[in-house]
């Protein structure tokens, strides 16, 4: 046993030395390099495709074999781990403030907004409506979400890029019929009552909701939507609402890792890679709004119009939701807390 | 605990003079419970698993660059905590044994905490000193050698929670063996070595086997602790606990059933050693018995 622990010992330190083997077809000879991208749930599919075409055209582009691994987890979960030293080079989490956070801590320089085109955003999202196969109770908008036969499912908007927009867009949906503040916080406050379950991620509360069959509606992301009712063969289906929330998951690039590892320029080339018409049409595949006029005209099928609106429309703005709705003793916790004991 | 089949055995003649309905109705709920509890999710992972053929199995296993790793990961890291532990175990039971101290109660208290303290603080614990807004994290960096989101950290985290299996085996071991054989030992001029060698570890030697592969057993499986200072990263920092999760979470449900059967038959085979290991030595305390009352 002792000789075996040895040996796999040796063997460990020697194969973790060289495991970073990249798959691409690269010459012989040809610098390899292998980057981290930090996401948020749902994104995992669409980053393998985008990732494996990229490793395809990177050695052209960039004189290097690229390698890019992926993590994945609640959006402010992975926030909260790059800042404690996950050596992310790129972050795409779902929400500006999660990514504003690396900057206010320093790992992205000011105005890392404006350091790729569109404000940082090769796609928007917005948060629908996933129901059982015929939509059984009949839900067609927010304002049924409260219903006392329904239960909702989304993840907790304390961890999750989901879960905070599915919050924003129902509060933002009563203010947008003409409610006041007191309306939203009475129909958020029976909306959340009627949560039996509240998962730290989106991919969590889609297997509730898919898997385990947990629930009457589940709200979550337009591309998560798509994929979860794909994966159901039929048993599911997608509504849209009037009216949801517009959702802004910005790319990044960290700046602090890619100048420590050295990898800023095919980090440059791989997200300037997103806004190419195949990088574009990778997205659109994956039900993810392309912000190029051109591709989302062509993928015009997939996205049926809706009222988008922004989170400035809701409040003040991402700061001002962090603080006043999400932050610890904030609004949610609050409600939640609230409805719990009652 | 090696004995623990004997003593379930002793226990057994005790209940056989309860009246017979209650013995029907003990049985039968421990009976159900088992079923439900262990027998169908066991038996359902395989099912699963090998739902399409064996080949199949194979293939979700070998074709896919991640979960390969995982494997590999898995099987390289648990057994390293487990030599680490070994080392650590025996240290701690010969100085909780042989030694009387000042603050003794209290290492022996601290030594069952990684029982105590649930896996995820004990993950948060690591991420918290050694990453990068803990005391130790900037400057292991700048080292070269960063501990959370890498291997030393998934190794830091299964050493802990494993800690305390082989310790906890040899100290009532140890404490029950006395020191007689080694005092005679030292009387005829062994060295401290030779009475390790050839006296301590012949003699304590079943019960480190068996809390070797206890710890072994536990080192495998474990997730929360490895989860928090993981970071996710595909075919890098995916333990195959992880993998299992993260490949229910993407779908693929055979692909997450394969690893999670894999997993299984580790586990069961580790069984299969306890209980060999438990008649062995059965077997060998009943033949040295008899040679003493022969």
């Amino acid at each position: 046993m002792k000789r075996f622990s040895l040996v796999a010992l040796f063997s460990f330190v020697t194969l973790i030395g060289c495991s970073s083997e990249s798959n691409s077809t690269a010459p012989e000879g040809t610098p390899s390099v292998e980057l981290l991208n930090v996401s948020y749930d749902p994104t995992r599919e669409l980053w393998k495709d985008i990732n494996a075409e990229f490793e395809k055209v990177a050695v052209a582009q960039t004189g290097k074999a690229v390698t890019i691994k992926q993590s994945h987890g609640a959006s402010g979960s992975q926030a909260r781990a790059v800042i404690d030293g996950l050596d992310a080079d790129v972050v795409s989490l779902a929400l500006w403030s999660d990514t504003e956070q690396l900057h206010k801590k320093g790992l992205l320089k000011d105005g890392w907004i404006d350091a790729f085109p569109n404000r940082s955003l090769p796609y928007t999202s917005t948060i629908v409506f996933v129901v059982r196969k015929g939509n059984p109770k009949g839900v067609k908008e927010w304002a049924d979400l409260v219903r006392n036969d329904i239960q909702v499912i989304t993840p907790n908007p304390k961890t999750s890029g989901n879960g905070k927009l599915a919050f924003l867009a129902a509060w933002g949906s009563v203010l947008k019929n003409g409610g006041t503040e007191e309306d939203a916080r009475k129909y958020i406050t029976q909306l959340y009552k009627q949560v039996p379950v509240l998962d730290t991620g989106a991919r969590g509360a889609t297997t509730t909701f898919a898997q385990k069959g947990i629930g009457d509606v589940h709200l979550t992301w337009e591309n998560e939507a798509h994929l979860e009712i794909k994966e159901a063969n039929g048993e599911l289906d997608l509504i849209y609402p009037s009216q949801s929330i517009l959702a802004e998951p910005h790319v990044a690039l960290v700046d602090q890792v890619v100048d420590r590892k050295g990898t800023r320029d095919v980090v440059k080339k791989y997200l300037e890679f997103l806004y190419t018409p195949e990088g574009q049409a990778i997205i659109a595949k994956h039900f993810y709004r392309p912000t190029d006029a051109k591709v989302l005209e062509a993928h015009k099928a997939s996205f049926p119009d809706l009222k988008l609106f922004p989170v400035t429309d809701v409040c003040g703005g991402w700061d001002e939701a962090q603080t006043t709705f999400f932050a610890d003793g904030g609004e949610f916790d609050r409600i939640y807390e609230g409805g719990q004991n009652k | 605990m090696h004995l623990s089949a004997r003593q379930t055995r002793i226990a057994g003649r005790h209940v056989a003079n309860e009246p017979l309905w209650l013995r029907i109705l003990l049985i039968g709920i421990s009976g159900i419970v088992v079923t439900v509890l262990i027998i169908v999710p066991l038996v359902y992972v395989f099912v699963q698993a090998f739902g399409n053929g064996p080949a199949a199995w194979w293939a979700q296993l070998v074709k896919d660059r991640d979960t390969q790793h995982s494997i590999f990961l898995t099987v390289v890291l648990a057994p390293v905590a487990v030599l680490l532990n070994t080392i650590f175990g025996l240290a701690a039971a010969w100085t909780l044994t042989k030694f009387r101290f000042r603050g003794r109660v209290l290492l022996l208290t601290l030594l069952d905490l990684p029982f105590a303290v649930s896996p995820v603080v004990a993950g948060l614990c690591i991420l918290l000193v050694y990453g990068m807004q803990g005391f130790l994290g900037p400057t292991l960096r700048e080292w070269g050698m960063p501990v959370v989101f890498s291997w030393p950290g998934l190794l830091m985290a299964t050493t802990f929670v494993t800690m305390p299996f082989v310790a906890r085996e040899l100290i009532p071991l140890m404490e029950s063996l006395g020191s007689d054989e080694e005092l005679a030992a030292v009387s005829l001029g062994a060295s401290r070595w030779q009475l390790f060698w050839r006296i301590t570890l012949p003699n304590i030697k079943w019960g480190l086997l068996f809390g070797i592969i206890q710890c072994h057993a536990r080192a495998i499986g474990e997730f929360g602790a490895v989860k928090v200072v993981s970071g996710g990263i595909g075919g890098q920092t995916d333990t195959m606990p992880l993998r299992v999760e993260k490949l229910f979470q993407e779908y693929n449900n055979p692909g997450s059933y394969a690893v999670a059967s894999v997993l299984t038959l580790m586990a069961l085979a580790t069984l299969a050693a306890r209980i060999l290991l438990e008649r062995w030595t059965e077997y060998q305390l009943a033949a040295m018995s008899e040679e003493k009352e022969g």
